[in-house]
Order: structure tokens, then sequence, then C-alpha cells
């Protein structure tokens, strides 16, 4: 099945959840409700084949409305192909439901993402920090979060 | 008389020899049942991805050695791949970098996974095989430094291609090596397969079925041993893997005994890509090893420092660095590990926007707790050695 014949697939099933495809360097972007997600993930799974969530991340548009954006790369090991799902998340609301009941790798995936970007997980089974210590304040993947760390002089030199 | 039975917590690392660097777990014990086993990972965080978000794309490469450091020019090749893509340059890398890189990416496959037979067979007490293939890595290693001037921190690839060519002769030694290979996997099995031991350690421990290896997110030889006959290098392609002959090796046990010989045939298998490899060099002396993209690759070193003009081109591309179009894109490539992925986002800046690692230990990792609950403890030692992960990126 193409991209497309899924995207097609996307929005005859969910056809007001589907916000916006993109496609660039032959990749496709399909971005969706956040309040669907795990409905539509369930949906790529079973219906289209998708049975690895090969990651999922966020990612800090700063600047931006909304600001975040968590992104879903999976894989459909028996075609071989790849996809992309988004959902929007706004800083005000940073949560999204968790899709670990879909994929069990998305645990800790989404604690990281948790962890450094600060976005939270809707029953999730075991929501804690990860990579960062456990009594660790801010998020260090933000934008506004200083590459240098929070409580130090910014870095004279270079920083290029 | 009923007996009082508790369970007793024990903490296993970060500081332990079988925990492959700084792992740490807590196991709940029953006797020496393992009823729970909690990994807390973590110590090894360095911030790559927020780092390379305020570096230019070319100075993000050395950051990447330092993810897998068993494989380095692995973690490289998926890198420049991933921003070879977001640049739309795929198609312009010339032949011989491709199979250079190729060549060099089943040395370093050979590399990483002659450390796990090592130090997996060290710690359920196999100690001479452990001599055997340090001995057999030392060659990888000289070869590593000849070509790229580092042991272990090559940062050999380049966006567009290859920062140096191959030194003089390095061929021949390279040839001769990976003919040898095949008669040394032929000795590890000969050390290990038939020993009762390694086959009571091993077998039927730390099963994981095929479908709760997919939903957990394994891959790499561990998938493979659980029956899921898949491997990037065949199914999506890339650096020209599709003309070369390998055998993707499958088994259906799903247990250590499965993933130990998995391992050893994609030795042998890297080792006969070495060798196509090779051959294929032989038609391409002297042929570029850097696109021709004067925007986005940096000109030779000889025209830098004889004439005006190369020094302002590798000034501009060095201050600058090159800015991709505003998009999105992820490049897999099966590492030693399993598969390793670059999620890149560009803004149109000469910075990536957000650079997502997806490292195949971090998600074997994973697995770990429901391949080592109601065995016993000593199991934890092989099915850590099984999984072959490397905190460096785990941690990222």
């Amino acid at each position: 099945m193409s991209d497309q014949a899924i995207v097609e697939k996307l929005k005859a099933k969910f056809s007001s959840a589907v916000l916006n495809v993109v496609e660039h360097r032959g990749e496709t972007t399909v971005t969706v409700e956040k309040e669907r997600i795990v409905e539509i993930c369930t949906f790529m799974r079973d219906e289209c084949g998708y049975n690895l969530l090969t990651d999922l991340c966020g990612v800090d548009y700063l600047g931006q409305a909304p600001r975040f954006m968590v992104v879903y790369n999976m894989y459909n090991i028996d075609a071989k192909q790849r996809f992309r799902l988004k959902v929007p998340v706004e800083e005000q609301d940073a949560k999204v439901d968790t899709v670990s009941g879909v994929w069990g790798t998305a645990n800790w995936h989404e604690r990281e993402c948790w962890d450094l970007m600060g976005i939270s997980f809707n029953n999730h089974p075991d929501l804690r920090r990860i990579l960062m210590p456990a009594d660790w304040e801010g998020h260090p993947l933000r934008k506004d979060y200083p590459v240098q760390g929070p409580d130090r002089e910014p870095y004279q030199g270079r920083v290029s | 008389m009923a007996f009082n039975t508790e369970t007793m917590t024990i903490n296993m690392g970060p500081q332990h020899p079988s925990t492959h660097g700084v792992l740490q777990l807590i196991l709940e014990l029953d006797g020496e049942v393992v009823q729970k086993a909690t990994p807390h990972i973590g110590f090894l965080h360095r911030g790559t991805e927020k780092l390379s978000e305020h570096r230019t794309y070319h100075q993000v490469i050395p950051l990447t050695d330092r993810l897998d450091y068993l494989a380095p020019m692995s973690n490289n090749l998926g890198y420049v791949l991933a921003v070879e893509k977001l640049l739309g340059i795929t198609d312009q890398i010339p032949e011989r970098a491709k199979v250079i890189r190729v060549m060099m990416a089943e040395l370093t496959r050979l590399k990483s996974h002659l450390v796990w037979l090592a130090c997996h067979a060290l710690d359920i007490g196999a100690m001479t095989v452990f001599l055997y293939c340090f001995r057999e890595r030392e060659n990888i290693m000289d070869f590593y430094e000849k070509i790229s001037g580092a042991r272990m921190t090559s940062n050999y690839f380049r966006v567009g291609g290859l920062s140096a060519d191959l030194p003089e002769g390095i061929e021949a030694e390279i040839r001769a090596f990976a003919e040898s290979m095949h008669g040394h996997v032929e000795t590890y099995e000969g050390l290990l397969t038939g020993n009762k031991i390694w086959q009571k350690r091993t077998q039927g421990v730390g099963i994981i079925s095929k479908e709760a290896a997919i939903d957990i997110g394994l891959t790499g030889a561990s998938l493979r041993a659980s029956g899921v006959d898949w491997d990037l290098r065949r199914d999506n392609p890339y650096s020209g893997y599709e003309d070369y002959d390998f055998v993707v090796p499958v088994r259906e046990e799903c247990d250590t005994w499965a993933r130990y010989h998995v391992r050893l045939e994609e030795m042998r298998q890297s080792a006969r890509l070495v060798l196509q490899a090779l051959d294929k060099l032989q038609g391409l002396q002297g042929a570029p090893i850097l696109a021709d993209c004067p925007q986005i690759c940096l000109p030779p070193k000889q025209d830098v420092v004889n004439t005006i003009e190369g020094l302002i081109h590798h000034f501009k591309i060095i201050t600058e660095g090159f800015k991709p179009e505003p998009g999105e894109i992820y490049q897999g490539v099966e590492a030693p590990k399993g598969e390793l992925g670059y999620y890149l986002v560009s803004d149109g800046s000469p910075r990536p926007l957000r650079m997502k690692i997806r490292p195949p230990s971090f998600v074997n990792l994973q697995a770990l707790p429901q391949m080592v609950e109601g065995k016993m403890l000593a199991d934890v030692v092989a099915v850590i050695g099984t999984l072959d992960i490397v905190l460096g990126e785990i941690d990222r």
C-alpha cells in the first residue's frame, strides 16, 4: 500500500481529524488531532499493518502556535514501509493520550518525551523521568532551556 | 508451621562489570528468582540532542561517534545519510564513497559483534574466547586508526562523502583480515557451541516471543532470533546495499542460544560483504570520494592551503554551514545493535531544529524486565549480554 493509499484510508475513516498532509523528500507526514491519536494509532496498527513503533518524540517549535508536535514514526515489518504521524500540542495543555497500550515500546519513548520535552502522557503506566535525575527541574530539550544549563553563566566563547 | 517469606531488593550496578557500562538494575528477589527488575538509565546522559541543535550539520558528526562507542562508523553513516536525505543529494554520492562506507560499516559490525561475543562469553564463564575476540578486534582498530586517524572516535564520514581517501596499501591488509575472519568465527564456535556449560547457560534463557518482541520494539539480531525476517540493509537498502550478496540469518528459538547463532552468522556475512566491497573498490581507483556539491562539501585540503579561493570556500562552509530546505525526514540504518534512526527537522537554518536519535539499545533494553522476571538471578547477566546494549547510545 502506498503512502497515498494510506492517507486516503485515514481520510475516509477520520476525515475531520486529519489536519494536514505534507510530503518531503518522498516521506509523507500526516498531522492529526491529538484527541483521537489512540484511535488512529490502533487503526494504523490493526488495519494498515504498522506493527512496529520505531520512534516517538517531541519537537519544540518555540514561537509558533501550537508550540509542540509529538511525532510517531512507525514501520510495517511485512510491507517494509514507514509512515509518520504528528499531533499538535499546545503549551498550556501539554498532554497527549498515551499510545503505550497500542505499542508497548511507546512506554520508554513517552517517558523520555516527558523528561526532556515536558509533554505529559495521560494514562501512562509509569510516567517518571528516565534520562535526567528524578529530582531534576525543567525539561532540557525545550528551546527556552539554555544549552549551558539553568544556573550557569552563558558560555562566552563560540557556541555555534 | 508456615514459612515466613519475604522478598529482598538488591542493587545491581551502576558499577558492575556485567552491566556493560553504567546501567543500574533494581532487582526484587525471592530467593534466587527475580520477581521484578527495574532498569535505571541516564548516568551517561550528555545531551547529544540538545548540543546538536547548537551546532552546524557538519559539527554534529563527532557527537555521533560517541553514541554507540563500539560502532562509531555505523552512527556516522546513519547521520550523514539522514542529512543527505534532508538535503536531497542522496543520488549524488560518488560510488567510491558509498562502497567505502559499506566496507567500514561492515568492519564496524564485526568490531561490535566481537566485543559482544567477548563480553557475553566472559560474563557467563567462558574466558578464553574473550582473548581471541579482542585479538581480532585490535586488527579492526588498526584499520580505523590508519583510515580515520582515531581508534574509536572516527569522525570519518562527511555529508556528501568521506573526509579522506583510503591510505595506500590498506586494501590488501583488510582483504587478508576479512579472509581470515571465517576461520576465526570457526574458532569461537569451536570454543563455545559444543560446550555443555555454554549450552546450559544460553538455551531456553531470555525467551521473548515474536509478538512480544515486535510489540516492545526489538530490532536487529535480537528480533531476527525471534523469527522475524527483517534487515534494513536488504529491505530498505541504503548506500548501495542492494548491489551486495548476503544472507540474513533468522532463527525461531527466541532464546539466547538463537541470538548467539544469528550474530555469529552475521559476522561471517559481514566478512563476505567486506570482501565484496574490496572487489568493487578495485574498479574505482582514483574515483572521487566527495559529491560535487560546492555549497555543502568542503573543498580538498590541497586547495585550502594553496589557493585563496579554496580557503574562502572552506571558511564559508565552516563558519556558515549549509541550509537545508525546511522539512523533516527519518533515516534508519541497520547498526550492529539494531535499527539506528535519525529523525531530523530543518527550519531552513544551518542548524537542525531537532535531531532525535532512535538508539537501538535504548529500545532493546526495555525488553529486559519481561525477559528476566520469573527467572534466575544468574540469567540476568546472560540476558544483558545477549541484548548487546551500549550505554553510550542509551543515555546519549
